[in-house]
Protein backbone atom coordinates (compact mmCIF):
# COMPACT_ATOMS: atom_id res chain seq x y z
CA UNK A 1 0.00 0.00 0.00
CA UNK A 2 2.21 2.43 1.01
CA UNK A 3 4.84 1.83 -1.48
CA UNK A 4 2.98 4.13 -4.04
CA UNK A 5 4.53 7.46 -2.71
CA UNK A 6 2.33 10.23 -1.60
CA UNK A 7 3.79 12.51 -4.21
CA UNK A 8 2.18 10.21 -7.23
CA UNK A 9 -1.16 9.87 -5.50
CA UNK A 10 -0.69 14.12 -5.24
CA UNK A 11 0.15 14.25 -8.54
CA UNK A 12 -3.01 12.44 -9.79
CA UNK A 13 -5.35 14.63 -7.75
CA UNK A 14 -3.39 17.87 -8.99
CA UNK A 15 -4.04 16.87 -12.84
CA UNK A 16 -7.61 16.54 -12.34
CA UNK A 17 -8.07 19.50 -10.41
CA UNK A 18 -6.47 21.47 -13.64
CA UNK A 19 -8.55 19.05 -15.93
CA UNK A 20 -11.42 20.30 -14.48
CA UNK A 21 -10.24 23.89 -14.53
CA UNK A 22 -9.92 23.11 -18.62
CA UNK A 23 -13.13 22.67 -18.60
CA UNK A 24 -14.39 25.28 -16.85
CA UNK A 25 -12.26 27.79 -18.89
CA UNK A 26 -13.23 26.44 -22.47
CA UNK A 27 -17.06 25.14 -21.96
CA UNK A 28 -19.88 27.90 -22.70
CA UNK A 29 -22.41 24.75 -21.66
CA UNK A 30 -23.76 25.27 -17.94
CA UNK A 31 -24.41 21.47 -17.44
CA UNK A 32 -20.86 21.20 -18.62
CA UNK A 33 -19.21 23.71 -16.62
CA UNK A 34 -21.05 21.88 -14.27
CA UNK A 35 -19.19 18.37 -15.12
CA UNK A 36 -15.84 20.36 -14.82
CA UNK A 37 -16.79 21.59 -11.49
CA UNK A 38 -17.80 18.27 -10.43
CA UNK A 39 -14.19 17.23 -11.14
CA UNK A 40 -12.82 19.93 -8.90
CA UNK A 41 -14.18 18.90 -5.79
CA UNK A 42 -13.40 15.27 -6.50
CA UNK A 43 -9.59 16.35 -6.95
CA UNK A 44 -10.09 18.24 -3.47
CA UNK A 45 -11.33 14.76 -1.89
CA UNK A 46 -8.87 12.75 -3.06
CA UNK A 47 -6.64 15.09 -1.32
CA UNK A 48 -8.00 14.83 1.80
CA UNK A 49 -8.28 11.05 1.87
CA UNK A 50 -4.94 10.60 0.93
CA UNK A 51 -2.87 13.08 3.45
CA UNK A 52 -5.32 11.38 6.25
CA UNK A 53 -3.85 8.05 5.01
CA UNK A 54 -0.42 8.57 4.60
CA UNK A 55 0.82 11.70 7.46
CA UNK A 56 -2.45 11.38 9.93
CA UNK A 57 -3.91 7.24 10.17
CA UNK A 58 -4.77 7.82 13.96
CA UNK A 59 -7.40 10.36 13.09
CA UNK A 60 -10.54 10.86 10.96
CA UNK A 61 -10.57 14.09 10.17
CA UNK A 62 -9.78 14.25 6.36
CA UNK A 63 -12.78 11.41 5.89
CA UNK A 64 -15.11 13.63 7.78
CA UNK A 65 -13.85 16.58 5.51
CA UNK A 66 -14.38 14.54 2.15
CA UNK A 67 -17.87 13.30 3.28
CA UNK A 68 -19.33 16.93 3.98
CA UNK A 69 -17.78 18.01 0.66
CA UNK A 70 -19.68 15.22 -1.01
CA UNK A 71 -22.77 16.24 0.71
CA UNK A 72 -22.48 19.61 -0.14
CA UNK A 73 -21.98 18.81 -3.71
CA UNK A 74 -24.95 17.05 -3.87
CA UNK A 75 -26.86 20.28 -2.74
CA UNK A 76 -24.52 21.82 -4.84
CA UNK A 77 -25.59 19.97 -8.29
CA UNK A 78 -29.16 19.91 -7.39
CA UNK A 79 -29.53 23.79 -6.50
CA UNK A 80 -27.61 24.38 -10.11
CA UNK A 81 -29.87 22.38 -12.13
CA UNK A 82 -32.51 23.61 -11.26
CA UNK A 83 -31.35 27.07 -12.11
CA UNK A 84 -30.18 25.51 -15.24
CA UNK A 85 -34.10 24.11 -15.43
CA UNK A 86 -35.64 27.90 -15.30
CA UNK A 87 -33.24 29.47 -17.21
CA UNK A 88 -33.81 27.15 -20.07
CA UNK A 89 -37.40 27.80 -19.78
CA UNK A 90 -37.22 31.60 -19.53
CA UNK A 91 -34.12 31.70 -22.48
CA UNK A 92 -34.45 28.56 -24.63
CA UNK A 93 -30.57 28.25 -24.06
CA UNK A 94 -28.25 26.80 -21.22
CA UNK A 95 -25.17 28.63 -23.00
CA UNK A 96 -24.15 30.79 -20.56
CA UNK A 97 -23.24 33.92 -22.94
CA UNK A 98 -27.19 33.84 -23.26
CA UNK A 99 -27.53 34.95 -19.71
CA UNK A 100 -26.25 38.25 -19.38
CA UNK A 101 -28.98 40.70 -19.04
CA UNK A 102 -27.20 40.64 -14.82
CA UNK A 103 -24.04 41.14 -16.35
CA UNK A 104 -22.96 44.65 -15.32
CA UNK B 1 6.83 -3.05 -9.32
CA UNK B 2 4.48 -4.89 -6.62
CA UNK B 3 0.95 -5.35 -7.62
CA UNK B 4 -0.94 -2.72 -5.68
CA UNK B 5 1.68 -0.19 -7.63
CA UNK B 6 0.41 -1.74 -10.73
CA UNK B 7 -3.17 -1.56 -9.58
CA UNK B 8 -2.48 2.49 -8.28
CA UNK B 9 -1.55 3.23 -11.65
CA UNK B 10 -3.85 1.54 -13.70
CA UNK B 11 -6.80 3.60 -11.71
CA UNK B 12 -5.03 6.79 -12.05
CA UNK B 13 -4.65 6.29 -15.64
CA UNK B 14 -8.45 5.69 -16.34
CA UNK B 15 -9.37 8.62 -14.18
CA UNK B 16 -7.32 11.13 -15.47
CA UNK B 17 -7.95 9.89 -19.54
CA UNK B 18 -11.40 9.66 -18.33
CA UNK B 19 -11.15 13.10 -17.34
CA UNK B 20 -9.88 14.70 -20.29
CA UNK B 21 -12.45 13.12 -22.33
CA UNK B 22 -15.30 14.46 -19.95
CA UNK B 23 -13.89 18.29 -20.22
CA UNK B 24 -12.98 17.53 -24.27
CA UNK B 25 -15.57 15.47 -25.98
CA UNK B 26 -17.68 17.81 -28.43
CA UNK B 27 -20.76 15.48 -27.53
CA UNK B 28 -22.76 16.55 -24.28
CA UNK B 29 -23.85 13.15 -23.18
CA UNK B 30 -20.66 11.32 -24.40
CA UNK B 31 -18.85 13.72 -21.71
CA UNK B 32 -21.39 12.63 -18.75
CA UNK B 33 -20.47 9.02 -19.37
CA UNK B 34 -16.83 9.94 -19.76
CA UNK B 35 -17.51 11.79 -16.17
CA UNK B 36 -19.56 8.64 -15.06
CA UNK B 37 -16.11 6.33 -15.60
CA UNK B 38 -14.25 9.44 -13.90
CA UNK B 39 -16.19 9.26 -10.66
CA UNK B 40 -15.82 5.02 -10.50
CA UNK B 41 -12.30 5.77 -10.87
CA UNK B 42 -12.21 7.42 -8.15
CA UNK B 43 -14.43 5.08 -6.29
CA UNK B 44 -11.45 2.65 -6.55
CA UNK B 45 -9.04 4.83 -6.03
CA UNK B 46 -10.72 4.88 -2.70
CA UNK B 47 -10.89 1.20 -2.50
CA UNK B 48 -7.36 1.30 -2.97
CA UNK B 49 -6.69 3.22 -0.36
CA UNK B 50 -8.70 1.05 1.99
CA UNK B 51 -11.54 3.74 3.21
CA UNK B 52 -14.40 1.11 1.76
CA UNK B 53 -17.21 3.60 3.64
CA UNK B 54 -16.16 7.04 1.42
CA UNK B 55 -15.67 4.87 -1.37
CA UNK B 56 -19.21 3.12 -1.54
CA UNK B 57 -20.39 6.77 -0.81
CA UNK B 58 -18.86 8.29 -3.66
CA UNK B 59 -20.31 5.76 -5.34
CA UNK B 60 -24.13 6.15 -4.16
CA UNK B 61 -23.95 9.71 -3.91
CA UNK B 62 -21.77 10.85 -7.18
CA UNK B 63 -22.50 8.19 -10.07
CA UNK B 64 -26.02 7.22 -8.44
CA UNK B 65 -27.62 10.51 -7.85
CA UNK B 66 -25.31 13.68 -9.39
CA UNK B 67 -24.36 12.14 -12.75
CA UNK B 68 -27.77 10.56 -13.60
CA UNK B 69 -29.27 14.16 -12.15
CA UNK B 70 -27.24 15.50 -14.87
CA UNK B 71 -28.18 13.38 -17.61
CA UNK B 72 -31.70 13.51 -16.92
CA UNK B 73 -30.70 17.38 -17.23
CA UNK B 74 -29.20 16.90 -20.90
CA UNK B 75 -32.33 14.56 -21.72
CA UNK B 76 -34.83 17.87 -20.40
CA UNK B 77 -32.57 20.77 -22.00
CA UNK B 78 -31.25 19.79 -25.06
CA UNK B 79 -31.04 17.17 -27.78
CA UNK B 80 -27.98 14.69 -26.34
CA UNK B 81 -26.80 13.67 -29.99
CA UNK B 82 -26.06 17.19 -31.47
CA UNK B 83 -22.53 18.40 -31.17
CA UNK B 84 -21.78 21.66 -28.85
CA UNK B 85 -19.93 24.30 -30.71
CA UNK B 86 -16.53 24.13 -30.71
CA UNK B 87 -14.48 26.70 -28.13
CA UNK B 88 -12.65 29.31 -30.05
CA UNK B 89 -9.35 28.88 -30.48
CA UNK B 90 -7.83 31.72 -28.50
CA UNK B 91 -9.67 30.66 -25.31
CA UNK B 92 -8.58 27.22 -25.83
CA UNK B 93 -5.05 28.63 -25.91
CA UNK B 94 -5.01 30.29 -23.20
CA UNK B 95 -6.94 27.83 -21.02
CA UNK B 96 -4.49 25.44 -21.58
CA UNK B 97 -1.73 27.76 -21.18
CA UNK B 98 -2.66 28.93 -17.73
CA UNK B 99 -3.33 24.73 -16.48
CA UNK B 100 -0.30 23.75 -17.75
CA UNK B 101 1.26 26.45 -16.11
CA UNK B 102 -0.50 25.99 -12.85
CA UNK B 103 -0.02 22.62 -13.35
CA UNK B 104 3.75 23.12 -13.09
CA UNK B 105 3.71 25.73 -10.62
CA UNK B 106 2.00 23.44 -8.10
CA UNK B 107 3.21 20.15 -8.47
CA UNK B 108 6.58 21.69 -8.40
CA UNK B 109 5.98 23.04 -5.13
CA UNK B 110 4.46 19.44 -4.11
CA UNK B 111 7.25 17.72 -5.61
CA UNK B 112 9.57 19.97 -3.52
CA UNK B 113 7.95 19.21 -0.21
CA UNK B 114 9.14 16.67 1.69
CA UNK B 115 6.35 15.11 4.00
CA UNK B 116 7.38 12.64 6.03
CA UNK B 117 7.45 9.00 5.42
CA UNK B 118 4.27 6.84 6.71
CA UNK B 119 4.54 5.77 10.21
CA UNK B 120 3.15 2.63 9.82
CA UNK B 121 0.64 3.18 12.07
CA UNK B 122 -2.83 1.39 11.10
CA UNK B 123 -5.72 3.24 9.53
CA UNK B 124 -8.63 2.46 11.50
CA UNK B 125 -11.90 3.39 8.99
CA UNK B 126 -14.00 1.10 10.04
CA UNK B 127 -17.62 2.26 9.78
CA UNK B 128 -18.31 2.32 13.59
CA UNK B 129 -15.88 4.12 14.18
CA UNK B 130 -16.95 6.99 11.61
CA UNK B 131 -20.18 6.18 13.52
CA UNK B 132 -18.58 7.09 16.63
CA UNK B 133 -16.97 10.34 16.19
CA UNK B 134 -19.40 11.98 13.74
CA UNK B 135 -22.07 11.78 16.73
CA UNK B 136 -20.27 12.65 19.20
CA UNK B 137 -20.29 15.55 21.49
CA UNK B 138 -17.25 15.48 23.61
CA UNK B 139 -13.47 16.67 21.91
CA UNK B 140 -13.19 15.82 17.92
CA UNK B 141 -17.06 15.30 17.32
CA UNK B 142 -18.35 16.44 14.50
CA UNK B 143 -21.64 16.73 15.84
CA UNK B 144 -22.67 20.68 14.90
CA UNK B 145 -21.23 20.19 11.48
CA UNK B 146 -23.46 16.91 11.06
CA UNK B 147 -26.59 18.91 12.29
CA UNK B 148 -25.70 22.13 10.25
CA UNK B 149 -24.99 20.32 6.95
CA UNK B 150 -28.63 18.24 7.54
CA UNK B 151 -30.14 22.00 7.96
CA UNK B 152 -28.08 22.30 4.43
CA UNK B 153 -29.82 19.55 2.63
CA UNK B 154 -33.08 20.79 3.69
CA UNK B 155 -33.44 23.87 2.46
CA UNK B 156 -31.17 22.80 -1.05
CA UNK B 157 -34.13 20.89 -0.97
CA UNK B 158 -36.88 23.25 -0.42
CA UNK B 159 -34.92 26.10 -2.46
CA UNK B 160 -34.91 23.76 -5.91
CA UNK B 161 -38.29 23.01 -5.55
CA UNK B 162 -38.87 26.53 -5.16
CA UNK B 163 -36.70 27.83 -7.87
CA UNK B 164 -37.65 24.96 -10.54
CA UNK B 165 -41.65 25.23 -10.02
CA UNK B 166 -43.74 26.95 -12.53
CA UNK B 167 -44.98 29.86 -11.91
CA UNK B 168 -49.02 30.32 -11.94
CA UNK B 169 -49.06 32.67 -14.64
CA UNK B 170 -47.60 30.30 -16.77
CA UNK B 171 -49.33 27.75 -16.29
CA UNK B 172 -52.69 29.31 -17.38
CA UNK B 173 -51.40 30.85 -20.38
CA UNK B 174 -50.22 26.89 -21.35
CA UNK B 175 -54.26 26.32 -20.45
CA UNK B 176 -55.22 28.41 -23.00
CA UNK B 177 -52.85 27.40 -25.62
CA UNK B 178 -54.00 23.84 -25.51
CA UNK B 179 -57.57 24.80 -25.18
CA UNK B 180 -57.47 26.27 -28.61
CA UNK B 181 -55.58 23.63 -29.78
CA UNK B 182 -58.50 21.15 -28.66
CA UNK B 183 -60.81 23.52 -30.48
CA UNK B 184 -61.43 21.95 -34.09
CA UNK B 185 -60.79 24.19 -37.12
CA UNK B 186 -57.75 26.50 -34.90
CA UNK B 187 -54.58 25.98 -36.01
CA UNK B 188 -51.36 26.64 -34.05
CA UNK B 189 -49.06 28.31 -36.39
CA UNK B 190 -46.92 29.66 -33.76
CA UNK B 191 -47.60 28.82 -30.23
CA UNK B 192 -50.30 31.62 -28.84
CA UNK B 193 -51.03 33.28 -31.88
CA UNK B 194 -54.36 32.13 -33.90
CA UNK B 195 -54.83 33.24 -37.52
CA UNK B 196 -57.97 35.22 -37.54
CA UNK B 197 -58.64 34.00 -41.20
CA UNK B 198 -58.50 30.35 -40.43
CA UNK B 199 -61.60 31.06 -37.18
CA UNK B 200 -63.77 33.27 -39.55
CA UNK B 201 -63.37 30.70 -42.39
CA UNK B 202 -64.90 27.96 -39.86
CA UNK B 203 -67.84 29.96 -38.47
Amino acid sequence: MYDVPLSHVLFVSTALFFIGMYGLFTRRNMITMLMALELLLNSVNINFIAFNKYLYPGKLDGVFFTIFIITIAAAEAAVAIAIIINLYRSHKSIDIESAAELKF
Amino acid sequence: MTASQVLFYAISTVILGSGILAVTSQRIFRSAIWLLLCLVGIAGLYFWMQVEFIAAVQIVVYVGGIVVLIIFSIFLTQESGKELPKPIMRRTVFALLATLFGFAFTYNLVYGHGFAAPTGEAFNVSVAEIGTQMLSTTNNGYILPFEVVSMLLLSAMIGCIVIAMKPPSNKNAGADMLFAQDVPGTRLITPGVVEPDLISEEV
